[in-house]
């Protein structure tokens, strides 16, 4: 079984450790990894801006990086995998409509969305594991990204493949899939209103006196973890893939 | 209107912000109960969708057939094509018939024509009656939520303004304070000329006007003065009488939690002449005011849906904090952000379609399962492109980004230059592996909270030393 990697920008620019837990974990697993070393971004900032012949334009070029990649499977099962919710609602729901008018493109589209998984969906939907040889001593608490929950749908895979981890002890906060206030530019659009939201949830997450807050998407944690970093609050924040590329090993 | 500015004083204003969190934590919990209440709610929800498309649809026959059906039941029916002509119509009835004082229950689309100003300018007092809407009137504001329109106020607010206003003594059950308004609303529903009413639903096949209310209000102004008159907007249409049995409960669980309301009214034109009480006369106003435009429009048409529960709003991360005067229009929350651009004129209120972060829990809770990121996601587009006719610097400023951000990340070797050069860029603000403040626009984020440094080995560096097994990828 093969998985492309599709790393999203966020993850390769700032958080390429959280790439390299996932490849961790994958391999672990007896995943064959790759990385299409042509891929950016996913357009997803200037669609959400009302920038659509930007996003677009490069949309079309992930389409066929993607597109490229998974015709290379040499008989394997070939696979788009995504440590972000958002970046892949963006592939799966978002360019529908971006190319709407677009039927040579849909037909392109279809072939990657049909084999497009985001991180924790893939583990437990195509891998078929929850329990991946994880350790982790701590106290957990999950937020839901609002992409990866109501946009795909996937609200258990995480939860199951956290809960699988040992040593750890899971606690749901209150307001669990409540948006962060992130929102992409919203957040600095509206840079009051968005610290308002992101309060409330920083509340939450202290309030189950977890010592770990873990999430599918480097927005959301961007968001929560530098409101964190800035207040000194004493909770570490995590990729999922950086909490289940933990095996207590070195 | 000024989203910016209002929401972030609202965000600042403390009572406020209790207040907000205590009525969408108790609509939210009310609300849900209902619908896991309710068997099969998930294809209720997708059957309202189906009959409301198909009726916005299909808008001319079901108006036409409405007008006939009140008609032949010896109402009358004009039609308003905006605000002013809504205004004068009801106006002119008002004149006609001598009315000096006029009774309201709670309508939306009565705040959205302004309709007490006109009727004041016109000299004809006209005194709310819902006690939200009695209240706000009193405070001279206008509602903050759609069906409670009072919320931003508390208890000792209110009993502060009844204090001040109707020079009664400070008193803070809100029994005494309810006793206190229901004894001058009797006498104003007795001395009224004329009752105006919205309308929840309006059946086309039976000439049938729905208003749902728990105050009993709605009854009274209906039915105690001669004339009755009810403002719709064209959008409020079910084809038939059947369909209320889906909508009835779908309204009032999404809005209030309840099974059902107090009282629903179901208004098929004036008194009989076998009827012991009723209006002598009533008028239906079915008001266009920006409707028929968004009809015309595909992508944002489901907006139409929209049956007024006020759940997306007590859902929305976004309203929560920021209570609905700071959407600077009548609806307000998510609704408001789809609705107020699209009847206003998008020039008009080009920020709302941004005011959301486009996390979808709107849409879970939406009765008619309108798909709020979508079409907000239209409306951002279409603000996009008229901003970039205008030639203004700042819409210029923002899509020569985009178009600079494309141009980098449509080439793989200019996006792993741009890498390279903002980790040597950073380096002035960069304390302790984030960066603490940058200048505007990134100091929005970064006055409140750190922004990752670019790592000094991105991802696809890594690679190339996690990649053993060679060859090309």
């Amino acid at each position: 079984m093969r998985a492309n990697l599709f790393i999203t920008c966020l993850v390769d620019t700032f958080f390429p450790q959280v790439g390299e837990s996932m490849v961790g974990v994958l391999e672990r697993l007896g995943v064959d990894v790759r990385f299409p070393v042509e891929q950016t971004c996913c357009g997803q900032p200037a669609f959400n801006s009302g920038y659509r012949a930007d996003a677009r334009s490069v949309a079309e070029r992930f389409v066929s990086v993607f597109g490229e990649a998974l015709s290379q499977g040499e008989g394997e099962e070939s696979y788009v995998v995504c440590p972000s919710g958002s970046c892949t609602a963006m592939v799966k729901v978002f360019y529908k409509e971006l190319f709407h008018n677009e039927p040579r493109i849909l037909e392109k589209l279809r072939r990657i969305t049909d084999r497009t998984y985001e991180f924790s969906e893939f583990l437990v939907e195509v891998v078929g594991k929850t329990d991946v040889g994880a350790r982790y001593d701590g106290v957990v608490t999950y937020h839901d990204s609002c992409h990866l929950l109501r946009e795909l749908g996937v609200k258990d895979a995480p939860r199951e493949l956290i809960s699988s981890v040992k040593g750890l002890e899971f606690r749901e906060m209150p307001l669990h899939d409540s948006c962060c206030g992130f929102g992409g530019t919203f957040s600095i659009k509206f840079p009051k209103v968005s610290v308002s939201m992101l309060d409330e949830k920083l509340d939450s997450i202290t309030g189950t006196g977890a010592d770990t807050v873990v999430s599918s998407d480097m927005g959301c944690l961007m968001n929560i973890g530098g409101a964190i970093s800035r207040r000194g609050i004493p909770v570490k924040v995590m990729h999922l893939a950086e909490l289940l590329a933990n095996t207590g090993k070195g | 209107m000024n989203f910016e500015r209002d929401s972030a004083r609202a965000v600042g204003d403390k009572k406020l912000q209790s207040a907000l969190i205590n009525v969408t934590d108790r609509f939210r919990a009310a609300r849900k109960r209902a619908s896991d209440e309710t068997p099969g709610w998930d294809d209720l929800r997708g059957r309202a969708r189906e009959i409301k498309k198909h009726t916005i649809a299909h808008l001319d026959e079901y108006l036409l057939e409405l007008e006939r059906n009140v008609r032949k039941a010896g109402g009358r029916v004009h039609w308003a094509r905006d605000a002013e002509e809504a205004r004068n119509i009801i106006i002119d009835i008002a004149r006609r018939n001598g009315v000096k004082s006029v009774v309201k229950s709670k309508s939306m689309a009565t705040e959205e024509i302004g309709l007490n100003d006109g009727l004041e300018a016109a000299g004809i007092r006209a005194v709310e009656t819902d006690l939200g809407e009695y209240i706000i009137q009193l405070a001279g504001e206008h509602p903050s939520h759609i069906i409670a329109p009072a919320i931003h106020k508390t208890r000792h607010d209110i009993s502060e303004l009844f204090a001040e206003k109707l020079g009664v003594p400070y008193m803070s059950e809100p029994q005494e304070l309810t006793k206190v308004a229901r004894e001058r609303l009797r006498g104003e529903f007795l001395g009224a000329g004329m009752g105006v009413s919205g309308a929840n639903f309006g059946v086309a096949e039976t000439g049938t006007i729905v208003i749902v209310e728990n105050e009993g209000n709605a009854r009274l102004t209906t039915t105690v003065p001669p004339i009755h008159v009810a403002l719709m907007g064209i959008e409020k249409l079910l084809p038939r009488f059947g369909d209320l049995s889906l909508f009835l409960p779908l309204l009032v669980r999404s809005a209030t939690g309840q099974k059902t309301s107090t009282y629903i009214s179901l208004i098929t034109g004036p008194r009989r002449d076998a009827d012991k009480d009723g209006p002598r006369e009533f008028h239906l106003v079915l008001l266009d005011n920006g409707r028929s435009g968004i009809l015309a429009d595909r992508e944002t048409r489901e907006s139409l849906y929209c049956i007024r529960c006020g759940a997306c709003l007590n859902n929305c991360p976004v309203y929560r904090k920021v209570g609905g005067h700071s959407y600077g229009w009548v609806y307000s929350g998510p609704i408001g952000t789809i609705i107020n651009p699209q009847l206003m004129g998008i020039d008009r209120a080009p920020e709302l379609p941004f005011a959301s972060s486009l996390c979808g829990a709107c849409r879970d809770v939406c009765p008619v399962k309108i798909d709020f990121p979508k079409v907000l996601l239209e409306l951002r587009s279409k603000v996009v492109t008229r901003k970039e006719k205008t030639g203004q610097a700042a819409a210029i400023m923002e899509a020569l980004s985009f178009r600079f951000w494309r141009a980098v990340v449509t080439h793989r070797r200019i996006y792993e230059l741009a890498l390279r050069l903002s980790r040597h860029a950073q380096r002035p603000w960069k304390r302790g592996g984030v960066l603490r403040s940058l200048p505007y626009p990134f100091s929005r984020w970064t006055d409140e909270r750190d922004f990752p440094a670019v790592s000094e080995t991105p991802f696809r560096e890594r690679w190339r030393k996690i990649d053993r097994k060679g060859g090309p990828r």
